[in-house]
């Protein structure tokens, strides 16, 4: 069985600007395929050539095995849900999510029963006769949803749709999402410049920078082995420093531009003395024990206590370096204040490395 | 603050309220009294019905009267199907850095007198006019044609004076609609004919209304364009009001008229409102 | 069907025709006028023979062109005074309108704004002589009663000015009342809690704020009052304004004088218009 959508080195280019560069990917059946990317990296362009609102330049784009070349965006089995969402405002609820259906010709009844049914999913059951007026942040976000779900498509677009909402409720929205996406089985692909909304929903994260694919990967294995210092950098937090190769030889030892020396794991070949180096905060491990191997050693003073209930840090000096340490959730650190010494230690898996200057 | 407000509210209040009093209120009860008013047998100021029996006896009043309004909707009608292509073509089709250019040489011409713009157009249409002189030298015509001075050429100057006042709240309207909805109906399936009738008339629905109300009223209380454009038996109901107050210095006629064209155009902005679903405030402003 | 859209070339290529011939709609009247002023002949039409600017400049005996017009002349000074105070006018009660019903609350305030807005909707010819009947009536009142003969109150100068002003007021009114609504009121409290008192919040805060929308509508309210024929032409008294002054010329016949006229107002007024333009622009972005 074909996957549901390949494409194969799809370009676009605008004037002398290149907005997607040589993109090439396929997204299986049933899944929930991410692209996750900063602003102006190309993936809204990219939406908008699988919807069919764009032409590519070059390359081939196959829903379900079909060449999608020259064919119009309301013939394509792939719906869209908009950033901004795009109820149409002089229609109630019913009539929003009924309008693709009635575009197909659809008998009044099976019309009704189909609405009925997505409004029930959706959990807004009743809602139908309201207007959109009358509907809360989140609400409305179901019906762009339901709109574009009722019809059937093959693929599901969203483009950044959870991106109005506050933070409590995009939360909420967010494990939403990802119950309905399994239920109803529809390949969604969700373009998104939040990584938390990419890792918490998808099976598969594209990350985009620049118009090209960093790295196509589980969410895991892109938090935990980045294949590149952009991807490093714009997955999870990180102390990031410049950085230069001391030896190679028989492991990588690095002097970062702060003074800290440290040995470290290469994640690709490195060319040249220039390097970054990647530490995340969790993977510091305060007062080590002496029995571990392979750990780099330090003492750090602690500069402030960033209190943020599960997830407080500490920012400290080693020398001149600053350095921000992850506090494990137990009461064990309970005691550090500011002005201490404290023991410290990374293992070598923890510290990345990357071959050339930071960008 | 609030015990500051009541002098603000007065110094405010006070011009405002003579501005609406002395210049609207108080003018328009006496062009309702004079109309009930006319001169007995001896010459005397008497109370009486007789300048609205007139309009309805004599059937060339009541004529015009009806072929005024009729002409001033279809005036509306055509203002309309003319620009709003033009303000459609404006806001989503042109690309964004010519929009503003086109919308201001749009604007341009209408800042102009109306006089001139009318003059212009005779100096075009008449016999010896400009559009004749080029049909005669491209050898389509033998004779000059007399295009002025008829029905046509009255509702083009009507329709053409009117632009402005549709295209402007069209053009608003719909630069308020956002691309995405004409694209979220599209792919949904719709075609251009569904996501013109069901999508973009209905979200320029207020633009529709306020523009047709102004374009209405405009054409309605016109007296220089049927006047200068339309032939002689292009009668416009203006037009008797002029001769009741200027020609026959019958003034208790000429308000009886001016009060019934007053009553017309307020009947039919209600019922444009009403249909709208629109309240007058927003619909202007 | 929009910019965004994949486009299909007989649609595109039906619109652009379809616009030029809306733009070529548009202008011919104004271009042929203007091209006629400057034709070497007694009559506003084609052929086209030679170049002259005997319409503008000529002192007779055979041609009188328009700076030697008196009849002309006088009618655009007419007209310049006119609209000088009917903006002026205009322009104060309009801006004190715009801040009774933005920033004041009292009972009756939206029939009053009703009101206040009825003008665009009442046919300029109803509100001539509505305002020329009304005059008449107070003055035999005044004359009855008192013997005093009022001349304003007959079809005057001044009669022009007030009912031109009677409906250029609501135009004003709008202008300021939607600059009015962006204003930000934290500004005036942030002024009022520095110690300044309700009117000097006005003069230093609030007047420079609406700066821009008070030209922009004065400029409106001049070119308005400038050009009005219907309600003008009613209360007119023996100081005809030039639309008054044109019409009858144009009614009796035309002449190459009346394209000179236009051709002077078509470039002034777009210059006007454009000033203002960029006017309103600049505000927009403060």
């Amino acid at each position: 069985m074909p996957p549901v959508l390949d494409i194969d080195q799809i370009v676009k280019k605008f004037g002398n600007f290149t907005a997607v560069d040589n993109v090439s990917f396929q997204v299986e059946d049933g899944k929930f395929f991410s692209i996750l990317g900063p602003s102006g990296c190309g993936k809204t362009t990219l939406l908008r050539i699988i919807s069919g609102f764009l032409e590519p330049s070059s390359g081939s784009l196959r829903i379900r095995g079909e060449d999608m070349a020259g064919i119009a965006p309301n013939r394509r089995p792939v719906n869209l849900v908009f950033q901004n969402l795009a109820l149409f405002p002089m229609m109630n609820v019913a009539e929003n999510i009924a309008f693709g259906l009635k575009r197909q010709r659809c008998p009044a009844r099976e019309i009704e029963s189909r609405t009925d049914a997505m409004l029930e999913r959706v959990g807004l059951t009743g809602y139908g006769p309201k207007d959109i007026a009358q509907l809360s942040g989140g609400q409305k976000q179901r019906v762009a949803i339901a709109r574009a779900l009722v019809v059937n498509p093959s693929i599901l677009l969203l483009d950044e749709p959870l991106g109005a909402l506050d933070l409590k409720l995009r939360e909420q929205m967010k494990i939403e999402l990802k119950k309905l996406q399994r239920e109803v089985g529809t390949t969604f692909i969700y373009i998104t410049h939040d990584q938390s909304e990419a890792l918490v929903m998808s099976d598969t994260v594209a990350v985009m920078n620049d118009g090209c694919f960093e790295q196509i990967d589980t969410p895991r294995n892109l938090y935990e082995s980045p294949a590149s210092s952009f991807v490093a950098g714009f997955v999870g937090e990180a102390n990031i420093f410049s950085a230069f190769v001391e030896s190679q030889d028989p492991e990588l030892i690095v002097r970062t531009s702060t003074g800290l020396v440290m040995r470290a794991t290469a994640m690709q070949q490195m060319e040249g003395r220039e390097c970054s180096l990647f530490i995340r905060p969790e993977s510091i491990i305060l007062m080590p024990d002496d029995n571990l191997e392979d750990l780099n050693r330090f003492e750090l003073v602690v500069e402030a206590i960033l209190f943020d209930g599960s997830n407080t840090k500490i920012l400290a000096m080693q020398g001149d370096s600053e350095i921000t340490v992850a506090l494990p959730q137990n009461q064990q650190f309970a005691h550090i204040a500011v002005g201490d010494h404290i023991n410290a230690g990374v293992h070598v898996d923890g510290c990345k490395c990357y071959s050339g200057e930071m960008s | 603050m609030k015990s500051k407000v009541s002098s603000g509210l007065f110094i405010f209040l006070t011009p405002v309220l003579l501005w609406l009093l002395l210049l609207i209120v108080i003018p328009h009860i006496e062009l309702l009294l004079m109309s009930l008013q006319g001169e007995s047998d001896l010459g005397e100021p008497i109370w009486t019905l007789s300048n609205y029996t007139a309009f309805f006896t004599e059937s060339i009043y009541w004529y015009t009267f009806v072929r005024t309004a009729v002409y001033a909707l279809l005036v509306t009608v055509l203002t309309f199907a003319v620009t709003f292509p033009v303000a459609f073509y404006i806001t989503k089709v042109v690309p964004v850095r010519l929009s503003g250019f086109l919308t201001i040489l749009l604007l341009v011409p209408f800042w102009v007198s109306e006089l001139v713009r009318v003059y212009g157009w005779m100096i075009l249409l008449r016999e010896s006019g400009v559009i004749n002189h080029f049909l005669l030298q491209l050898g389509l015509i033998n004779q000059p044609v007399e295009m002025l001075y008829n029905d046509i050429s009255m509702i083009m100057g009507l329709v053409y004076t009117s632009m402005l006042f549709m295209v402007v709240p069209l053009i608003s309207s719909l630069e308020g609609m956002d691309d995405s909805m004409i694209e979220a109906a599209h792919d949904l399936g719709a075609s251009k004919f569904v996501i013109f009738f069901k999508i973009v008339i209905p979200y320029a629905a207020p633009g529709i209304t306020s523009g047709s109300i102004v374009v209405f009223m405009l054409a309605l209380g016109n007296y220089l364009t049927p006047n200068l454009m339309g032939g002689k038996n292009s009668l416009w109901f203006t037009e008797q009001i002029y001769n009741e107050f200027i020609a026959s210095f019958n003034w208790n006629q000429g308000a009886a008229f001016g009060f019934l064209l007053l009553l017309l155009s307020s009947c039919i902005i209600w019922i444009g409102l009403k249909l709208g679903r629109q309240q007058l405030g927003k619909a202007l402003s | 069907m929009i910019r965004t859209f994949p486009q299909s070339r007989g649609y595109s290529l039906g619109f652009k025709i379809y616009i030029c011939l809306f733009y070529l709609f548009l202008f011919a009247p104004l271009v042929v006028t203007c091209v006629l002023a400057f034709n070497d002949s007694s009559f506003p039409s084609l052929p086209w023979k030679g170049f002259s600017l005997d319409w503008f400049f000529a002192d007779g005996p055979a041609r009188v062109g328009i700076f030697h017009d008196s009849s002309n002349l006088t009618s655009i000074w007419v007209s310049t005074k006119t609209a000088f105070f009917v903006s002026l006018l205009s322009l104060a009660v309009g801006s004190m309108g715009a801040f009774l019903f933005e920033q004041e609350d009292f009972p009756g305030k939206q029939g009053l704004y009703f009101l206040a807005l009825s003008p665009l909707v009442i046919p300029g010819v109803i509100l001539g002589i509505s305002i020329l009947l009304a005059a008449n009536a107070f003055g035999l009142l005044l004359e009855e009663n008192l013997g005093i003969d009022v001349p304003i109150l007959r079809p005057s100068f001044w009669l022009v000015v007030l009912g031109q002003f009677s409906f250029i007021s609501t135009f004003v009114l709008l202008v300021v009342s939607a600059r009015l609504k962006k204003f930000d009121h934290s500004l005036e409290e942030a002024a009022l809690n520095l110690g300044a008192t309700r009117f000097e919040v006005i003069r230093y805060v609030t007047i420079p704020f609406l700066r821009p929308a008070l030209i922009g509508a004065g400029a409106v309210a001049f070119l308005m009052s400038f050009e009005n024929f219907n309600t003008t032409l009613f209360l007119v008294g023996s100081d005809t304004t030039l639309p008054i002054n044109l019409y009858l010329q144009v009614r009796d016949g035309s002449s190459p004088i009346i394209n000179a006229i236009s051709f002077l107002l078509i470039v002034s007024t777009s210059l006007l218009a454009l000033i203002n333009l960029l006017f309103s622009r600049r505000g927009e972005e403060a």
